[in-house]
């Protein structure tokens, strides 16, 4: 039996029909665990205690993976962080909560870029992910893990999460689904905080109905994250329509210039000459703010980042650590080398450039003026969704590169998020689906963003291209 | 000019000579691209805190269920009765 291949709306019908059960899709899932995860290491545990569904709901015994900086009471969240090593949550995420209350069995916990600082998921303390499509490339970052396990048949949908394209540029290098919904969609409550102006928990798929399922299953108003937006939620399976005539769909040109690969750039160009086919209309725009993004990004999350990860000092929960002799004081001495033995290089980077950009004397030269410049970036996006209803790009400039490809060189791994970084930046939601392969079998994925809270107009666009296309039915030979 | 060892202390980083070292060329290199932004004219332009309008949200000053000590202190590096223990603070 191969369960594990197939989608939850697959698996749906057949739970209803009774022709198979929740315990048949689990001890598939299990099974492909095992038999791949010695090469892939999408997980970093399997949940030892998942049971059969007490719950019953449309998705009730459908098995699901969860990013490492997602609280799931009991199990382990460490942010692929050496300084959470064995911490135990000891509450569940609001989404983890909806996904339980639904009976969707949490069946374990996937690999990250530490603390979700990377896109290629090559600095976890606890290992590298490989690309199920070709072992000696990265999955992508940070939601490398998730974004693994689902291309592999590992997991039938997983969670993940998306700062900076953290989920998106995962989802096209594996050649599966990922879309980060509008900010404050989604509760971030119980999501380990890397940058809270930022960052997105959403679904990583193997088709755009499932991502619509799961979706449904974590979005909606939460009092106890206090930047989740109060909005009605639709269904947004009813979004799942098959026709974009009359869609007004934007190209910018600043995301199709030098850097990007020519496979690439063919498969999108092929994509859009398809839609047109379909009846979507297409014009160029500029978004004339690209060009910052990056470097303004850099600052923002940065700076957030310092913030928000200041709490792990080796009082609460965690590593605890003191130097061999005293150098300052006690206390001091036990914050500087629990965090200097706790955290990897990459976060130790990040969280010096934060701290700078926010210190006395350089606000406002970095931290103020990147405010104003990410002002900039989300009026680029609101004029143009003032006649557009969806903008299209590519979801990276290239397919996979190598492991240990970028590893000495920072900035040129910040510069591979340069398509999907505005999104985070101007709050819109956007989506990457598979619209190809390079001839080396790697996949090529589509970017499609829309203006907030319109997940719907994402979803039908996605969902006519993917229907017009065979690429979401191939697999990786593993 | 970031000043490495300043900018760690005020992060309560330690770094050895070798990350230091390491760091220092990469972190240059970086704030050399970020400086680009010293060229956009941002007059007159408010800065973004967060991309939607956010209002501060209250709630009533009542008791709610709330987690239990024990399982606050579950992860606790060093702990005795109710407490965190850490080293002491005030000489």
């Amino acid at each position: 039996m191969t369960l594990n291949t197939l989608t939850c709306h697959d698996l749906q019908e057949l739970l209803k029909a009774k022709k198979i059960t929740s315990e048949d899709v689990l001890k598939d899932v299990l099974a492909a665990i095992e038999s791949c995860d010695g090469k892939v290491k999408a997980y970093v545990c399997v949940n030892p205690l998942v049971t059969l569904p007490s719950q019953s709901s449309a998705i009730s015994g459908i098995p699901i993976a969860i990013k490492d900086n997602i609280c799931v009471k009991g199990l382990k969240s460490t942010c692929g962080s050496k300084i959470l090593e064995g911490f135990s949550p000891a509450y569940d995420a609001t989404v983890v909560e909806k996904l339980k209350a639904q009976g969707v069995l949490i069946v374990g916990i996937t690999n990250m870029d530490e603390f979700a600082f990377g896109s290629s998921t090559e600095t976890s303390a606890y290992g590298v992910t490989r690309n199920p499509w070709d072992l000696a490339r990265v999955p992508g970052g940070s939601s490398g893990g998730s974004a693994a396990a689902v291309a592999s048949d590992e997991i039938i949908f997983a969670l993940g999460t998306d700062t900076g394209g953290s989920i998106r540029q995962p989802a096209s290098f594996c050649g599966v689904v990922g879309m980060k919904p509008t900010y404050g969609r989604v509760s971030r409550y119980g999501l380990i905080a890397f940058a809270s102006s930022l960052d997105q928990i959403g679904p990583i798929t193997k088709d755009i109905t499932d991502c619509a399922i799961l979706l449904n299953a974590i979005a909606g108003y939460d009092s106890r994250d206090s930047t989740c937006v109060d909005m009605p939620k639709p269904d947004y399976c009813q979004a799942l329509i098959n026709d974009v005539k009359g869609l007004k769909i934007a190209i910018p040109k600043e995301y199709f210039v030098a850097g990007i690969d020519k496979e690439v750039k063919s498969a999108v160009d092929e994509a859009i000459g398809l839609l047109k086919n379909l009846g979507a209309q297409f014009k160029e725009v500029s978004l004339p703010h690209t060009q910052y993004a990056v470097a303004t990004y850099y600052i923002v999350a940065t700076a957030e980042a310092s913030s928000n990860l200041a709490r792990f000092d080796g009082v609460q929960y965690g590593l605890r650590c003191q130097p061999k002799t005293m150098r300052r004081t006690p206390l001091i001495d036990m914050y500087e080398e629990t965090r200097g033995q706790g955290f990897g290089p990459e976060a130790k980077r990040r969280l010096i450039l934060g701290t700078y950009v926010l210190s006395a004397g350089y606000y406002d030269a970095y931290y103020l003026r990147a405010q104003k410049v990410r002002t900039l970036i989300r009026k680029d996006f609101e004029e143009v969704f003032k006649e557009f209803d969806c903008i299209l790009t590519p979801t990276s400039p290239t397919a996979a590169f190598k492991l240990g490809e970028k590893t000495d060189d920072p900035l040129s791994m910040y510069l591979s998020d340069i398509c999907t970084i505005s999104a985070n930046l101007a709050g819109v939601p956007a989506i990457s689906l598979p619209c190809g392969f390079t001839k080396n079998n790697l996949p090529i994925g589509l970017q499609i963003l829309a203006k907030p809270f319109a997940e719907e107009t994402i979803l039908r666009a996605a969902f006519t291209y993917e229907q017009n296309t065979p690429w979401h039915k191939q697999k990786p030979r593993l | 000019m970031l000043d490495i060892k300043y900018v760690a202390h005020l992060a309560r980083l330690h770094l050895s000579e070798k990350d230091i070292g390491r760091f220092s060329g990469q972190l240059e290199e970086i704030l050399k691209y970020i400086n680009q932004l010293s060229e956009v004219d941002v007059t007159g332009i408010e800065p973004t805190c967060h991309v939607f309008a956010q209002k501060n949200i209250v709630r009533e000053d009542g008791l709610k269920p709330s987690l239990p000590v024990s399982e606050v202190l579950q992860n606790a590096p060093a702990k005795e009765r109710e407490f965190f223990k850490v080293p002491k603070i005030i000489e």
